[in-house]
């Protein structure tokens, strides 16, 4: 600190001394010390020209730089102490702020020592007016700021390094999300496929997953889930059920055995510590009809029910009550519905991360309610529209989709005369 | 986002004078010209904006791929002046605005009825080989880079948020901030990069609409050769050197600098 002149006045005298002579010892001390104070003080002084020409220097910075003041007083400038980035600071910066506020403070610098060395320092300087309001002159105090410099090193380093772990850390779970999810979607012979995952969180994987993939001649399996959850052991709880499903239904593809395998499974892997549930829909898909056309028949663990958009426009939830958390009980109840899918209609499933974000609907919440009348809008559609549009809507909650959302959709294609109507 | 938004393009003084559009440099915002709009207001139109990345312009609007040459900010410039429709201006570019004139005005003269490029460098940095002396090393720029993050990260005010990096509590780095020449480190970085290490002295010569050269006296950053070798460069120019010290003559001397603009944007009445 360069104020030391209140701490005498404040201190009192020892008990035990003349308390008369102490005080006029400290008067003195202090009343002869105005030039020694500035002279000496623990920080330099610095006043300058407003064009920045050095016309007055205490000699705590004398010091600090090697010089003598006839080196520098009406001789340099203050920028002339700079180094060369630091010049260049002063005039872009320091200088333009400096003008406009009247004072600035805490600027790191460089002063360049009259033998080549640097001196960090940390400036402040404040402009004096006269008592019309024109500014005079510049008084600039400079604190000797090697320590703290080489913290702040350490500081920006530090910063620099979780920066770049960031990165890598985002880099990676990219990576593993990529590996839970199909890299393509299986072409399906008259039908219209669309998926999409949206990733709330770089910094975490998400547990959702979905999969579509050939079974026994003409039927096609498919799946869209969410381990509760996220992050590493998430991921890994994901990895299994994605292939759990997926062998389960070779083994045996009626969509309510499937899911019993894949309780059966998780509740053996159930530790007692990391929860190992998820929410899920299985179905198979089977083409019905020489007019296009698909039969669906839907298991449903405790996962938000399906929506089915009707050529006509008409669209409703495909309800699938009771079914139960995957993963909890020994025994779960799996809950069972069939459709047919006909020409013009649109089966979307989607994760609760849609209508869990964050909205202006009921409790703060987008909710199921909303997501209805968006798909009444929305039908007669197809799933590379309802999908553009899913998207479109998530963008407009921005920041509150607070967790990864992944949606699948199914449309049996009208006929080409129909499209023509 | 529209361009008054994004710029935060203010339009001020005598409607129907002629048009003046003053652009600020590297390190600040409009605020740069608060002493000068004053002396000019009663005479001119004075069109006013931040350059994106700057000031109170739309971060959101800034990508490294647009700001990352000065081409980027002269588009700007040059969608300003069609957005407002006021017709030909007298673009007054400081420092490395200077430049985004003489881009801006080689691509479409007809949008300026005169530059006058106030502390003008086409590149700061030496060419030995043609021997065009810029005043500064790639080591010296490199340098206030290395100035920019250690100022960044807290000791000055202006950058508090980073260090705190805390967005939840923005009152946080509101507190901190300095009320002028507010910018975000990452962009500041980009930007200086832009201010001091493109070269556009290639440009110079295409400009054909009316110049005038004003430098300073002791200008640390574009000294007066520099200031020469632009005037020579562009044909029919001329060049004053004010008695402003520094390399902001706008906050050093704002009525000679006003003086200057007024006379050069004036001289057609």
């Amino acid at each position: 600190m360069c104020r030391t002149d209140g701490n005498g006045k404040s201190g009192g005298s020892p008990p035990d001394s003349q308390p008369g002579d102490e005080q006029a010892m400290f008067s003195a001390l202090l009343e002869d010390s105005a030039e020694d104070l500035y002279e000496h003080a623990p920080c330099g002084y610095l006043s300058t020209t407003l064009d920045g020409r050095i016309a007055k220097i205490n000699r705590t910075l004398l010091d600090w730089l090697g010089y003598e003041s006839s080196d520098l007083v009406g001789r340099r400038d203050f920028s002339d102490l700079l180094t060369v980035g630091g010049r260049l600071y002063h005039e872009t910066h320091f200088g333009p702020l400096l003008r406009m506020q009247g004072t600035i403070s805490g600027i790191a610098l460089e002063l360049k020592t009259a033998d080549g060395d640097r001196l960090p320092v940390l400036v402040t300087s404040i402009i004096r007016t006269g008592s019309d309001g024109q500014p005079l002159l510049i008084r600039t105090t400079v604190f000797d700021a090697r320590d703290r410099r080489t913290y702040e090193a350490e500081l920006l380093r530090a910063r620099q390094e979780s920066d770049r772990e960031r990165e890598r850390l985002k880099r990676l779970n990219a990576t593993l999300q990529k590996t839970l999810l199909p890299p393509t979607l299986v072409d399906v012979p008259g039908l219209d496929v669309a998926a999409y995952y949206h990733v709330a969180s770089a910094d975490e994987v998400g547990g959702d997953f979905y999969d579509l993939f050939p079974l026994a001649s003409g039927t096609w399996g498919f799946f869209l889930g969410d381990v509760c959850g996220k992050g590493a052991a998430a991921a890994a709880v994901t990895s299994l059920a994605r292939y759990t499903l997926r062998a389960a239904a070779v083994y045996d593809p009626d969509p309510a055995a499937v899911l019993a395998n894949l309780n059966t499974v998780l509740n053996h892997e159930y530790n007692g510590q990391d929860p190992r549930f998820c929410t899920v829909i299985f179905g198979l898909l089977t083409p019905d009809g020489d007019e296009g056309g698909f039969q669906v028949t839907l298991a449903s663990g405790g996962h938000p029910p399906a929506l089915l958009m009707r050529s006509d426009g008409h669209a409703d939830y495909l309800p699938t009550p009771g079914g139960q958390l995957i993963g909890v009980l020994p025994d779960a109840d799996i809950a069972t519905t069939s459709v047919r899918l006909d020409p013009g209609d649109t089966l979307f499933l989607h994760t609760d991360g849609l209508t869990e974000a964050h909205s202006v609907g009921a409790d703060g919440r987008y909710g199921d309610e909303a997501l209805l009348e968006f798909a009444q809008e929305l039908a007669p559609t197809t799933a590379r529209d309802t999908v553009a549009a899913i998207r479109d809507l998530l963008d407009t909650f921005g920041t509150g989709v607070d967790d990864d959302t992944a949606v699948l959709a199914f449309n049996v294609p009208r006929h080409s005369s129909e499209e023509q109507m | 986002m529209d361009v008054r938004s994004r710029n935060h393009v203010r339009v001020t003084g005598r409607t129907g004078g002629p048009i003046v559009m003053l652009a600020h440099g590297f390190g600040c915002d409009q605020n740069m010209w608060r002493l000068v709009v004053p002396l000019l207001e009663p005479d001119f139109t004075v069109v006013l904006f931040d350059h994106v990345g700057a000031g109170n312009s739309d971060l959101a609007s800034w990508s490294e791929r647009r700001y990352s040459t000065v081409d980027g900010y002269a588009e700007d410039v040059l969608e300003i002046c069609h957005e407002l429709a006021l017709g030909p201006v007298t673009f007054v570019g400081h420092s490395v605005s200077a430049m985004m004139g003489v881009v801006a005005a080689t691509q479409e003269p007809g949008a300026f009825s005169g530059l006058l490029l106030l502390a003008p460098s086409p590149c700061f940095i030496d060419d030995p080989v043609s021997g065009y002396r810029g005043g500064f090393s790639a080591a010296d720029i490199e340098e206030l880079l290395e100035s920019l993050d250690s100022n960044y990260l807290g000791w000055s005010r202006a950058m508090a948020p980073v260090i705190t990096g805390n967005p939840e509590r923005p009152e946080l780095g509101e507190e901190l901030t300095n009320s002028f020449c507010r910018t975000d480190p990452d962009i500041a970085r980009v930007f200086a990069r832009v201010t001091f290490l493109s070269d556009n002295r290639e440009s110079l010569a295409h400009v054909r609409v009316p110049t005038l050269v004003a430098q300073c006296s002791r200008d640390a950053i574009a000294p007066p050769e520099v200031g020469a070798f632009v005037q020579a460069r562009i044909p029919g120019s001329s060049l004053i050197t004010l008695n402003a010290t520094g390399h902001c003559p706008q906050l050093a001397a704002p009525e000679e600098t006003a003086a200057a603009i007024a006379a050069f944007a004036g001289a057609g009445l």
